[in-house]
């Protein structure tokens, strides 16, 4: 009935406009301190709105960001600790290399800035009851969801050893309140600077904490560490035991032409860089929608759920990976595939 | 092109087809050059106009809920109109061609917006985007060109049904928007014979069209005004509360309907505006594609409140070459182009809104009435080029 005032749109539609957490169909957030915690990382407190479902320690989040009028999407832990009364909570974000996103929110975020997000995911968590014994392992930013972790049940865990690398003693983030915890006795804390040390080894990790394989193990950092651990852990007949959370994007290359798959159909063509998607996708016999075929009616668009393409009027890349969320909409008449795409359709 | 040759004088006839191909060249370096800088300024400007729109449409409907008393009236009428025109132009139009896609928000976004307008956006689409966009001033193809009920160019043939056609434009002007809705369904073409009536495409289409109707009509001709009578009965009024709104909305509506009536003919049916012929799109080349929308468009001259008003369309030369980037680059644009055209002695048509409806308006007063000298034949012998095409249009 309300949606007969406001036909064709919502009244969700006109609140945005007013009050842009109460949609209660589009989860926002709006970013109320920033704070540098190192040269490279900077918090966010974020006041989530309607729709919000609080997280459980150690699970991290999408988050869209407008850089620079696009929306994209990326993960990042959250680092306070669960069940906050205010309701807030906090993510931190390391400049990446050539990180689009995270070099925009080092140095754009401010208070009031609108992020989107999407509701906390994932299984990197503490079980209940608490390890009797718990060891941390994290490298650079891997240090955020264990943040989490330590800021929400250090209180249940008796025994707690962290062992965090970074480039140098400056580089460790929430380096300071580690090392209170450490000073105050509650966990164990041994810092590795592997600009002086080098990068840690399973093997060192054996020297450092004797008895490891008592402990129940979390660990997170780069692809390769993590994969040595796990070869480590497998060794020792430990594997479950160990805790591992992966959050290295997806990078995509783009080439030139790809294998295309049609989701919908199975239909699997091979998209040479110099045939449109579209074109390559008739000629497989897929049903297509397609329009005026020069890219301004917008009419073939269809959601690319991985992948890359590359716009053959003016080479523009367009990718999709699992951290856009369901999909990104690609014109399949003026798009060549520049590695393998999934299609929706 | 072949109807252009036929001209006294022949607005191409001085470039080769080298030259035509040099000037897409020209023009697919402006377009990469904009495409570069488009982002946040682009965003944040249609974030600002859909912001702006939607308050001033709150504000009015809130305004009018007093419209019993004639100074409420009056501020929320006028309040509505430029909402409605805000909305359908600037904002509706220019989203539904994908122009902001780029920011893949999904809530502005040319597959999810719907528009306050009886057409709903995705039968518009494929009027607009795909046929008009496509096939521009193309007699016979790009139905715009009169809109299936009116002669606006020499090389269409008259009957006598066209005698009316001043009268046809005034009505189709003061209904605009169902103007529209029935020709994205081709009403004329589709109810003339009894098998293309009950297609269930154009059934199911049609359906479709009725079904906003109802909602646009239950919205501002009963739900608004029904709104208005609490404040009515206070003050000893309500039926003159429930007709002032109703009065409103449809006051609103074909303010509306003349506004975009207006600007629309100003893009393609001024003086000096080509028409093209149906053989002369065969193997058509990228560079003959912007050729034509360079020579089948018109643009208005004005201050910035004029092409916001206009939705940016009094930048249509600019938004026919690139329909697909962001209205606010046009204005930006335009400088580049007009360079362009003057390099290639060609004619910008362009002028004050008023000038170039008037001059619109002139062209269906003359057009309904036969042609003084007999309209050339069309003959399809004549090769619609100087040379055959290098490359196809579509890349």
């Amino acid at each position: 009935m309300v949606e007969l005032i406001t036909t064709p749109v919502i009244p969700a539609d006109y609140l945005d406009v007013i009050a842009p957490l109460r949609n209660p169909t589009v989860l926002r957030a709006r970013v109320e301190a920033v704070r540098r915690e190192t040269p490279n990382a900077v918090t966010l407190e974020l006041r989530p709105g309607r729709g919000w479902e609080p997280h459980e320690a150690g699970q991290y989040i999408r988050v869209g960001v407008d850089v620079d009028g696009v929306r994209l999407w990326r993960a990042y832990s959250v680092s306070s600790a669960a069940g906050r009364s205010d309701g807030k909570f906090t993510i931190t974000v390391n400049a990446v290399a050539g990180g689009v996103v995270s070099s925009y929110l080092q140095s754009q975020a401010e208070r009031g800035m609108i992020l989107h997000l999407d509701l906390p995911t994932g299984d990197f968590t503490l079980p209940r009851p608490r390890p009797a014994k718990a060891l941390f392992l994290t490298a650079g930013s891997g240090v955020t969801p264990v943040m989490g972790m330590l800021r929400s049940t250090l209180h249940e865990m008796p025994d707690v050893v962290v062992v965090h690398s970074a480039k140098t003693a400056e580089d460790v983030v929430f380096g300071a309140e580690l090392r209170d915890l450490a000073a105050q006795g509650r966990i164990r804390l041994i810092e590795r600077h592997t600009s002086a040390d080098g990068r840690l080894k399973p093997a060192d990790v054996e020297e450092l904490v004797p008895d490891l394989f008592e402990r129940e193990t979390w660990a997170c950092g780069p692809g390769t560490m993590l994969d040595d651990l796990q070869e480590h852990w497998a060794d020792a007949d430990a594997a479950d035991r160990l805790h591992v959370e992966r959050f290295r994007p997806t990078v995509l290359v783009a080439g030139d032409g790809g294998t295309v798959t049609f989701e919908k159909s199975g239909t699997v063509v091979d998209n040479p860089g110099s045939m449109s998607i579209l074109e390559a996708g008739e000629a497989a016999g897929q049903l297509m929608k397609s329009g005026c075929r020069m890219g301004i009616c917008f009419k073939c668009v269809v959601p690319m759920r991985e992948g890359i393409v590359r716009d053959m009027r003016d080479g523009t890349i367009t990718t999709a990976t699992e951290v856009d969320g369901d999909s990104v909409l690609v014109q399949t008449c003026i798009s060549a595939a520049a590695g393998p795409c999934r299609l929706g359709a | 092109m072949t109807t252009l040759q036929r001209k006294e004088v022949n607005p191409i006839a001085h470039l080769s087809a080298e030259d035509i191909e040099e000037i897409g060249r020209r023009l697919d370096a402006i377009r990469d050059e904009f495409l570069a800088v488009r982002g946040e300024k682009d965003a944040a400007h249609i974030r600002r106009m859909i912001k702006i729109q939607r308050r001033l449409e709150l504000a009015s409907r809130g305004v009018l809920l007093f419209s019993v008393f004639p100074p409420a009236w009056i501020l929320g009428t006028v309040g509505l109109s430029i909402s409605k025109i805000l909305e359908n132009m600037e904002i509706g139009h220019n989203i539904l061609h994908g122009q902001y896609d780029f920011m893949r928000d999904p809530k502005i976004h040319s597959t999810t917006w719907e528009w306050d307008s009886v057409s709903p956006a995705e039968q518009w689409k494929h009027s607009h985007n795909e046929l008009h966009h496509k096939y521009t001033n193309v007699v016979g193809r790009d139905n715009d060109l009169g809109y299936g009920i009116m002669r606006v160019d020499e090389q269409q043939r008259w009957t006598k049904a066209h005698l009316g056609q001043p009268l046809y434009n005034f009505i189709n002007a003061v209904f605009f928007e169902y103007g529209i809705a029935a020709y994205d369904l081709e009403l004329g073409r589709n109810l003339k014979t009894k098998k293309r009536r009950n297609n269930p495409e154009f059934r199911a289409r049609a359906r479709q069209v009725m079904h906003k109707i109802r909602r646009q009509f239950t919205r501002d001709y009963l739900v608004h005004p029904a709104l208005a009578v609490p404040v009515g009965l206070a003050a000893g009024n309500p039926l003159g509360a429930f007709f002032g709104t109703l009065a409103a909305n449809a006051v609103a509506n074909v303010v509306r309907n003349l506004w975009t009536h207006s600007v629309i003919m100003c893009g393609h049916f001024p003086k000096d505006v080509e028409t093209f012929e149906r053989t002369s799109i065969t193997d058509e080349t990228r560079g003959e594609w912007y050729l034509r929308q360079m020579l089948g468009s018109a643009n208005i001259s004005g201050s910035k409140l004029m092409h916001t008003m206009t939705g940016n369309l009094s930048h249509q030369i600019e938004h026919h070459l690139f329909p697909d980037l962001p209205s606010s680059q046009y204005a930006a644009i335009a400088p580049k182009i007009r360079e362009l055209f003057a390099e290639y002695k060609l004619n910008y048509v362009t002028g004050p809104l008023v000038v170039q409806v008037a001059s619109a308006w002139a062209k269906v007063f003359r057009l309904a009435l036969p042609n003084r000298t007999p309209a050339n034949e069309i003959d399809h012998s004549i090769p619609p080029r100087p040379v055959p095409a290098k490359e196809p249009a579509t890349v």
